[in-house]
């Protein structure tokens, strides 16, 4: 049994409008997925129930996480198993550093495997960790004490996003977009950081609209994602026919659902 | 997120408060219920005052009993003025080492963490119990450079004459009903005095405590800070939890001189069943500063809105406010800034919380007088609100008569959005921990500005807020 597994997956909106609509997917250890889709497919909202959001309803099938049924679990119960979600738009909090943010973070995590009582990670080995992070993926310092994304440029959000992976080392990593808007630079950071982090223990899900990240990151499965459903698999070179043909060529008229830009 | 069940919410209010006990009494005077000219003359002859005392509480008296009623701000109608007990002398003497105290009330002290403390961190404490303080302490240093911090009884005793100078005359006792009740009843409360240059530079602290049911708490306080001399004063107040209302009415006077500054700070806890109606105002002279720091977390209702009036060239005057009203509570909180003299400035930041129904707002006056020409003002407000039955209030008066000015008013209200929470909780943190860090980093800009211990205290203080309502 692979580590995540998704079986014939169903997501509406709080309207009852089905988004997705039966999805069957394993992520494993040392693996890397991409989901491919054009826009309005409802990849993010896969990625939003994969996560626990709760205005995503999973109307139908299960999420099983390293066997166990998570499809009634909430959003940091789902984190605190494992299971991380790069944002394609990472919220604001102001007046709470990244700092501050991160160990709390870290914090809650570690008391959940700790059996629920307080396991603090230790001040002086979370800084160093911190900053060598942060060093790898090229965050400047100073955002370590800014708030959380208050102010940050796109490319700092990402950059955040994947420190906070880095920080946090989930087992299955969901990134969503983390490409949109990221010139080749920070793309090639945000990649070092996934296949950093994928191997023996650690498996991840990249979903992207562009075939660009994948030169970065080779992904092992290619599924291409349309109006709701997978409507095709295959490795590598999937995503290369993808970019040559388009999404037209699996079926997708761009007309389905709500576009990625307002369901954030 | 899934819905707590109401009876869970219910039972967690106010569970956690942890201040809420109460020990037994054994005092050593306690007054009747209610109030009348033979109580005022009795405690003025109790705590053998000067003819002009006991005449300026009797005066006092007769102003509390001819004033209306607010009839704005919170409801006070339920106020009973003839169940209170107004004066409560727990110890015949006031001890300067804890050891000196009656165990129950030293067990108290203990239980809060005051001589922890003060042996960490504090420059001097005073802690009233009921009526008065029956503990005081200074650091020897501060003595030596002239620094007075007594309770307001021994100032009266020996300071009298400068006592006499100030008392009064920055709240007159008419000033509102509840100066007046103050004026006519008060007892404990600091005294203190900086001298001219010097720098207090640990914080001087007071703590208030209520023990008894039905207690009426009255402390007085002045504060005078010489020329160019600096002191930070911190007061932290709590109560146990009983199924009757008790009334806190402070009267707090502060005069900071040319060059001086002065920091007042309070950490306001008292338990749900207490009403606290507090006048608070402030002098700054010439190039003077005046901060008032208020963080309002406890009480059932708080009417505060401490005041600066800014009377010489150059002087800056700033509040920092804090209310966090919970289930049942009303925290109309606020700030007053009155520009008298040319080239003033002040700063009015006020952050309110609101949930389980409870009302947390801002009223705030700013006042640009003729003649205060280049005066600079800015008034932030931010309130935010964390579910759909409560309710945040926003009153900013603003009166400018100079046109050379500069003014600044910003308000700001918003809700915890569902996606803020989400985004922290898919970090692992449970939705408890993500509403109270959204909280935490709202009220970050004036938590940062206290001491360390001060503000682990309010973030504390706000945990225990947050907790038992979010499941």
């Amino acid at each position: 049994m692979a580590l995540l597994e998704l079986k014939n997956l169903h997501v509406a909106l709080e309207d009852g409008t089905e988004i997705v609509k039966g999805v069957d997917l394993s992520v494993d250890t040392n693996q890397i997925h991409a989901i491919m889709g054009p826009n309005g497919s409802g990849k993010s909202t896969l990625a939003y129930a994969l996560m626990g959001h709760p205005a995503y309803e999973i109307t139908e099938g299960q999420i099983l996480f390293d066997g166990e049924d998570v499809t009634e679990l909430a959003a940091d119960e789902r984190a605190q198993r494992g299971l991380f979600l790069a944002f394609q738009y990472p919220h604001a909090i102001p007046g709470v550093t990244v700092t501050s943010f991160l160990r709390s973070a870290l914090n809650a995590v570690r008391k959940a495997r700790n059996g629920g009582e307080e396991d603090p990670v230790n001040i002086k080995e979370f800084r160093q960790d911190m900053l060598g992070a942060m060093e790898k993926l090229q965050v400047p310092r100073e955002l370590a004490q800014r708030y959380l994304n208050d102010g940050f440029s796109g490319g700092e959000k990402k950059r955040v996003e994947i420190l906070q992976m880095a920080m946090l080392k989930p087992r299955v990593a969901v990134l969503d977009e983390t490409d949109s808007g990221l010139d080749i630079d920070a793309l090639r950071i945000v990649a070092s950081g996934v296949k950093e982090l994928v191997g023996e223990e650690t498996g991840a899900l990249v979903i992207t609209h562009y075939q660009r990240i994948l030169n970065y990151v080779q992904p092992d499965f290619v599924h291409v994602f349309v109006d709701g459903r997978i409507v095709e698999e295959g490795g590598p070179e999937l995503a290369h026919k993808l970019e040559a043909e388009g999404y037209k060529a699996f079926g997708a008229n761009g007309a389905h659902g709500r576009s990625n830009g307002s369901n954030a | 997120m899934a819905a707590t069940p109401e009876t869970e919410v219910v039972a967690g209010i106010r569970s956690d408060y942890k201040y809420g006990f109460h020990e037994i009494e054994d005092y050593f005077f306690k007054s009747g219920r209610g109030l009348s000219a033979e109580l005022v003359a009795a405690i003025s002859e109790h705590k053998n005052e000067p003819e002009w005392m006991r005449k300026f509480r009797l005066k006092s008296l007769e102003y509390f009993l001819a004033r209306p009623m607010p009839e704005w701000g919170g409801d006070l109608s339920e106020i009973d003025f003839d169940n209170i007990f107004y004066y409560i002398r727990p110890t015949e003497k006031q001890a300067n080492s804890w050891e000196e105290l009656p165990p129950e009330i030293k067990d108290t002290w203990d239980k809060l963490g005051i001589p922890e403390a003060e042996k960490k961190y504090l420059a001097g404490v005073g802690a009233q119990y009921e009526s008065e303080v029956v503990y005081h302490k200074l650091q020897e240093d501060l003595t030596e450079q002239g620094v007075i911090f007594l309770d307001m009884d021994s100032g009266l005793r020996e300071h009298e004459e400068l006592v006499k100078q100030y008392f009064g005359t920055i709240i007159p006792q008419n000033d509102n009903k509840f100066a007046a009740l103050n004026s006519a009843v008060w007892s404990g409360g600091s005294f203190i005095y900086v001298p001219p240059g010097v720098k207090v530079e640990m914080p001087l602290q007071a703590y208030f405590r209520i023990n008894a049911e039905n207690m009426g708490q009255f402390e007085r306080t002045l504060i005078i800070v010489d020329e160019d001399a600096y002191v930070h004063y911190v007061e932290g107040c709590t109560a146990p939890i009983y199924s009757s209302d008790s009334l806190h009415s402070a009267v707090v006077e502060i005069i900071v001189k040319p060059g001086g500054r002065c920091r007042y700070t309070t950490i306001q806890n008292w338990s749900n069943n207490v009403y606290n109606l507090v006048t608070k105002r402030a002098v700054a002279y010439e190039n003077a500063t005046m901060e008032w720091v208020d963080g309002n977390l406890g009480s059932k209702l708080t009417m505060k809105y401490p005041a600066i009036w800014l009377m010489g060239e150059g002087a800056h005057g700033e509040v920092l406010s804090i209310a966090f009203g919970g289930k049942g509570q009303h925290q109309d909180a606020g700030g007053k800034a009155v520009h008298i003299a040319p080239n003033t400035s002040s700063v009015i930041t006020s952050k309110s919380i609101s949930k389980d129904g409870g009302r947390a707002g801002y009223r705030g006056l700013l006042e640009v007088a003729k003649g205060a020409t280049g005066a600079k003002s800015k008034v932030v407000c931010d309130a935010l609100i964390l579910d759909e039955d409560s309710r945040s209030d926003t009153y900013p008066y603003i009166k400018i008569d100079e046109d050379n000015v500069d003014i600044g008013h910003e308000a700001t209200v918003s809700k915890i959005g569902e996606e803020q929470l989400f985004y922290l909780m898919s970090r692992g943190l449970s939705e408890a921990e993500a509403s109270a860090m959204v909280v935490s980093g709202f009220v970050e800009p004036i938590t940062k500005e206290l001491p360390l211990e001060y503000a682990v205290e309010m973030n504390r203080l706000i945990q225990l807020q947050m907790e038992g309502s979010v499941g």
